[in-house]
């Protein structure tokens, strides 16, 4: 099964009559995702696709029961909309919007902690792809396609990288349980580390793929935390090895501007915590299938 | 987004830091009439270029007279300047600024930046100042003072003043001294600052704090609300490669190898270029096409790649989502026929209608490498390339 998405749960859209909002929550409705509505202020008591809308995320949970809003409301007025979630009682929060200033994302993280742990809400991205538990439900942007259901959870920063691995191990007929990707910004709302641990403890994973990149110190968090916490094996990529210093290549947070945010630093990092490394691009689907035949042997 | 050293200095003095008093120059001539408007008998003459380490590649000069500051004027303006931070390239010096020279007593360090493992603003001070900052933590690991800043309520006095006590600044001027990083703080928060270095910040010996040099740099996602910012970029100190690319809405960054990218996705695009790498290649670029890969953004793209002219072979890698390969393909087909590639082209189709997609390249007639795995697109480029180098030699 999955970690924090499945076919039951009951998601909202912000940003929902938009055009963008729209395009994918149709898609993300015929992928089977259980959509209960949408966020638009001042249009509330419309219906679009079919759908409720309402002026307040506070409103759409009181009617619906919504417990997940997946986020693409334009960048200025993005980190506004992700308060309003995390205050109307959202558990499970996927921001796909791309261009957030960092200090709004500092502003976020720093409201979200106002509730206690036990309900504090989930935020995944935002600059992301969103998340996909295959077969089940799909709140993001990805192809779904190209995911087979199976055992095998995937977090990485990129959105087609993801997609690049998911194919590869699709190929070989490996399944993914829940793919997330949590973003390619400096600043935003699930680490690594958080989903390695929600991993961990789904029954339904075997064995997690771990896609990192250049830039920011979230790569070896992890690393040290699966070492000394992780049962189950953790294989992990690491992007941008011909990445030159100080330059930002593409997402905002991809940028190797201290000692230890270097491609070749982590995976040395990495490897010294035991995690198996994917060597190239191309060898994702191979090392996870390695890695598989080996659990499999054990067992 | 980086801007110059007076643009940081004239926004700094209105958050009550204090400056030497100072001119900006474009000619020899002004930069003499800079100096007597300020008085005094000793000037710097400094080169306002975007990066730091300007004084070992000569400039920033110390000047006693007229005759002086024209000659260090005159050496600096149009030259190139080439530091550890500016790549082999250098930049290009247009403007200068002439400043009072300063009585030191003392050096500090002063750093403001947006620290990804706390999510929140760090400041970083040391006593040792003048130096770089990776130079301190080397040498002096224990004069670093660190303190973060709640967001929900902002920098605190007390947090200044004890970063002020940490470095043993004189009673008398720790009020001075909590103004200083109280202002900063307040410049990083209205601006969107991502960072922002005063090294040194000097004690002179009449008793003041002055910020003798100032870095600042912008969270290009935050510009949109910050035009005062976004006028102060200076085109002629990046690279123009870069500019040709951005001012199209490319994120594009150029490097030094020959195969030329264009890619769907930061990650993706990165992980490219290091399959590139692997395959024996040196990418030329970093170009992620984004997520409408239209046959205008085709187009645009191969059209910024090819203004590098050490682009001796392309590689298109898309992974379609919410794209189409068999659009995709057809845009690539246009730009080729559009903008004209006189190099070997390697394209990569996956993802949805990757069948129809790659159908279309092959019947258009066209002299396209297809290739099917992204391992097998890299090594076709880097073989595209070799032969294409080989023939060219020959």
């Amino acid at each position: 099964m999955s970690i924090l998405l499945d076919k039951n749960t009951r998601v909202i859209v912000q940003g929902f009559t938009g055009k963008i909002g729209s395009f994918h929550a149709e898609d993300m409705k015929r992928y089977g995702t259980n959509v209960v509505g949408g966020v638009t202020p001042g249009k509330g008591g419309h219906t679009h696709l079919g759908l409720p809308v309402f002026n307040t995320v506070k409103g759409a949970v009181q009617e619906t029961g919504a417990e997940a809003s997946i986020v693409f409301v334009p960048p200025p007025f993005a980190a506004d909309s992700i308060m309003e979630a995390a205050d109307a009682g959202i558990r499970l929060c996927v921001c796909i919007t791309d261009g957030i200033p960092s200090q709004d994302m500092t502003r976020v993280k720093r409201y979200m902690r106002r509730y206690r742990f036990e309900d504090r809400m989930t935020l995944i991205g935002p600059n992301c792809a969103g998340m996909i538990t295959p077969g089940e439900a799909l709140m993001g942007i990805m192809p779904g396609s190209i995911y087979l259901p199976g055992r095998i959870g995937i977090v990485g920063r990129s959105g087609t990288l993801g997609y690049e691995a998911a194919s590869q191990m699709k190929a070989l007929g490996i399944g993914v349980s829940t793919s997330v990707g949590i973003g390619g910004d400096p600043v935003n709302g699930s680490s690594f580390k958080d989903m390695l641990e929600l991993f961990e403890k789904d029954p339904d994973t075997d064995a997690v793929l771990m896609i990192g990149e250049i830039g920011g110190p979230q790569e070896a968090e992890a690393a040290l935390w699966a070492r000394d916490h992780m049962k189950k094996p953790l294989i992990a990529y690491i992007a941008g090895l011909s990445a030159p210093k100080g330059r930002r290549m593409g997402h905002a947070g991809a940028i190797i501007s201290a000692f230890r945010e270097s491609a070749q630093e982590k995976v040395e990092i990495l490897k010294g915590a035991g995690v198996t490394i994917v060597p190239t691009p191309s060898s994702f689907g191979e090392t996870v299938a390695g890695v598989v035949a080996a659990m499999t042997k054990a067992a | 987004m980086d801007i110059h050293e007076y643009q940081a200095k004239e926004l700094l003095s209105r958050y009550q830091i204090h400056i030497p008093r100072g001119g900006l120059a474009y000619s020899p001539e002004q930069a003499a009439y800079r100096a007597s408007e300020i008085g005094g008998d000793r000037w710097v003459v400094k080169a306002q270029i975007h990066s730091g380490a300007r004084g070992k590649a000569g400039g920033i000069k110390l000047c006693s007279s007229d005759h002086e500051i024209v000659a260090a004027a005159d050496a600096m303006l149009g030259a190139k300047l080439v530091t550890h931070q500016t790549g082999p390239q250098g930049k290009l010096v247009s403007r200068l600024y002439v400043e009072e020279a300063m009585d030191i007593e003392r050096e500090i360090y002063l750093g403001f930046v947006l620290d990804r493992k706390s999510e929140r603003i760090m400041i970083v001070a040391s006593s040792s100042g003048g130096m770089e900052i990776e130079e301190i933590a080397e040498a002096e690991p224990d004069s670093i003072i660190r303190a973060t800043v709640d967001p929900g309520v902002g920098m605190q006095d007390f947090q200044a003043r004890e970063i002020a006590f940490g470095l043993g600044i004189d009673n008398a001027l720790v009020g001075r001294a909590t103004q200083t990083l109280m202002g900063c703080y307040r410049a990083f928060v209205d601006y969107d600052a991502s960072m922002l270095e005063i090294n040194p910040l000097v004690v002179t010996r009449r008793g003041d704090l002055v910020a003798l040099d100032a870095k600042m740099s912008f969270d290009e996602n935050a510009l949109f609300r910050r035009p005062q910012i976004a006028e102060m970029r200076d085109k002629s100190q990046e690279d123009p490669r870069e500019t040709y690319a951005s001012d199209r809405g490319l994120s594009y960054v150029g490097l030094d190898g020959n195969i030329g990218c264009i890619i769907n996705g930061a990650g993706l695009a990165m992980a490219t270029m290091d399959m590139i790498k692997i395959a024996g290649g040196e990418p030329a670029n970093f170009l992620d096409i984004g997520g409408g890969a239209s046959p205008e953004r085709v187009a645009k793209s191969f059209r910024a790649v090819l203004r590098d002219k050490n682009v001796e072979t392309i590689l298109v890698n898309i992974f379609a989502g919410i794209n189409r390969c068999d659009w995709v393909a057809e845009g690539v087909i246009k730009a080729l026929r559009e903008v004209g590639v006189p190099v070997p082209l390697v394209v990569r189709l996956s993802g949805t209608n990757m069948e129809e997609g790659r159908r279309i390249l092959a019947e258009s007639g066209e002299n396209i490498i297809i290739a099917e795995t992204l391992a097998e697109a890299a090594e076709k480029a880097v073989s595209a390339w070799r032969s294409y180098t080989a023939t060219k030699a020959a």
